[in-house]
């Protein structure tokens, strides 16, 4: 299990994601309680947790699709949850989000789902430019030859591959992965990891990688953060939150190996 | 800790769904008005539609005629008048079965699917796909679909008319030797300008109802596939149910201009 994070392209001084006591509840069950974190530009901070820990709540926080109950959120130096209309959308392009389940349009093929979200966001784009923008991310993901497939045809890997190529498509400069390798076999999480990688260096794009999957976080993770009963209980290096003796980093470690 | 409601959960999830379908339409009305117009989506979606429920209804509107002909032939006769025949299929057509039976096929086939289709979306986080890409889903999903139901459902209706017609025609024909000109010539006789509006004005109302319940619907649609199922069937039981209120509403209105 090697590293290959690239360490050299983060600026430790351009914080692009800034959360300061962040809380979320849904009723009667907190869910984020005092969440805080910083992302610095071209670093890949990976979210560890158990599942139900609010993981996925806090990056749907983070694209405003979801509103925080108290704390600070800056994205891009920007207050998500103050943003509203117009300013929100330019915020949104700049961010690209990968669905666990992928989420790709069911009824257009893949083309389609790659063109709509640059068609609808940049309407004076020529047709050989959008055919430049398409074939250029299907590239990126290694699935030029399923352009004129539907999703329905295409593998669980393919459409991760997919999902995220949908996001690239509109060069975002922070890219939030929910469970990417979840559900799929261990050869296809190392494309999907090395995919992300690929991403980071191609792109130098930040960005949040939500998994439970230790594979994946010490992959692609230039720092791991572990969240636990609301809060991040530690941030570092991958060796270094798993060398702390606390029990249920421990415990979270060891499971996972027995999985 | 148990939650507390201010009059009972029935009533207050009552009342709160009240409060969202009202916010819901006044979105419609927001975003409907406003660019941009994805005018090739709410043609895309007037096809879709139209397609979808055509079939069905020539079948059914031409069926109506023949039937409503047959069971209405035996009471004219009593009294020698198979002579109106025309004029009282087209009366009963036009003003209230084409509209209706046009609307009940496509709040069972048009306001299931799109409240299927949403609903799936919704599910599958497609819905928020659109959002976190920048892409307004609620103008992109909900008011193509609704202009486009609003739009197709009295061009159906008007069809289906047409269709029930000609199924009466085709029974006339066959019994009384009634030419073509003179079935229609009869029917339209009795038909006003007003008949006509108001089939067309409630298959609007109709359209907006069966778009607007499917959307509502799926756009809200929880708890994954079970979720999408309830959906459906409750676009299809809802909407039908307003129509049939919209029917009565419509009728006395219409009924009232016509004694003034």
């Amino acid at each position: 299990m090697q590293s290959d994070n690239h360490n050299d392209i983060i600026d430790k001084g351009n914080s692009v994601i800034s959360i300061r006591g962040l809380y979320k509840s849904f009723g009667t069950l907190g869910v984020l309680k005092g969440v805080d974190l910083d992302v610095y530009k071209g670093e890949n901070v990976v979210v560890l947790g158990r599942s139900g820990t609010g993981k996925s709540v806090l990056i749907k926080i983070l694209v405003g699709l979801l509103k925080p109950d108290s704390g600070r959120v800056e994205v891009l130096g920007k207050e998500v949850d103050k943003l509203q209309g117009k300013e929100l959308d330019a915020l949104r392009i700049k961010i690209g989000f990968s669905f666990q389940n992928s989420a790709l349009y069911d009824s257009m093929n893949v083309r389609q789902n790659l063109e709509f979200p640059l068609k609808q966001n940049f309407k004076s784009l020529t047709k050989k430019e959008i055919d430049m923008a398409v074939e250029e991310v299907l590239e990126a993901v290694g699935l030029k030859d399923k352009v004129n497939q539907l999703p329905s045809d295409l593998s669980g890997g393919q459409k991760k591959r997919i999902g995220i190529a949908r996001t690239l498509i509109l060069k975002p400069e922070i890219m939030l992965y929910d469970e990417p390798t979840s559900g799929l076999d261990p050869i296809t999480s190392i494309e999907i990891n090395d995919l992300i990688n690929d991403v980071q260096r191609r792109y130098h794009s930040s960005s949040i990688i939500i998994t439970h999957d230790l594979t994946c976080a010490k992959v692609t993770g230039n720092r791991v953060a572990m969240l636990l009963d609301g809060k991040f209980l530690k941030v570092g290096s991958f060796d270094e939150v798993f060398a702390d003796k606390e029990e249920r980093i421990q415990s979270f470690f060891n499971y996972n190996f027995i999985q | 800790m148990t939650k507390k409601f201010f009059i009972s959960k029935k009533l207050d999830d009552y009342f709160i769904g009240i409060y969202n379908a009202y916010k819901f339409i006044g979105s419609f009305f927001k975003e409907a008005f406003k660019a941009p117009f994805h005018f090739k989506e709410i043609i895309n979606q007037c096809y879709e539609i139209g397609l979808k429920a055509l079939p069905l209804i020539t079948l059914t509107g031409f069926v109506t005629g023949i039937v409503f002909t047959k069971q209405s032939r035996p009471s004219l006769e009593t009294f020698g008048a198979t002579s109106w025949l025309p004029s009282l299929i087209s009366i009963a057509i036009l003003r209230a079965l084409a509209s209706l039976v046009t609307a009940l096929i496509c709040a069972g086939k048009v306001g299931s699917s799109i409240g299927a289709e949403l609903g799936s979306m919704r599910v599958t986080e497609q819905i928020d796909a659109m959002e976190v890409s920048a892409i307004n889903p609620f103008k992109y999903l909900v008011t193509t679909r609704v202009i486009a139901t609003t739009i197709t459902v009295p061009i159906l209706a008007l069809y289906c008319g047409f269709v029930a017609l000609m199924g009466s025609f085709v029974n006339i024909n066959a019994h009384e030797s009634t030419s073509f000109f003179s079935f229609f010539e009869h029917g339209f006789e009795t038909i006003t300008f007003l008949d006509i509006f108001t089939s067309v004005v409630k298959s609007i109302f109709f359209g907006f109802t069966i778009g607007m319940v499917g959307c509502y619907k799926g756009y809200n649609a929880s708890s994954g596939t079970v979720g999408v199922g309830r959906a459906s069937n409750q676009a299809v039981v809802l909407s039908m149910f307003l129509v049939f209120i919209e029917e009565v509403v419509i009728v006395q209105v219409s009924n009232w201009i016509r004694l003034y």
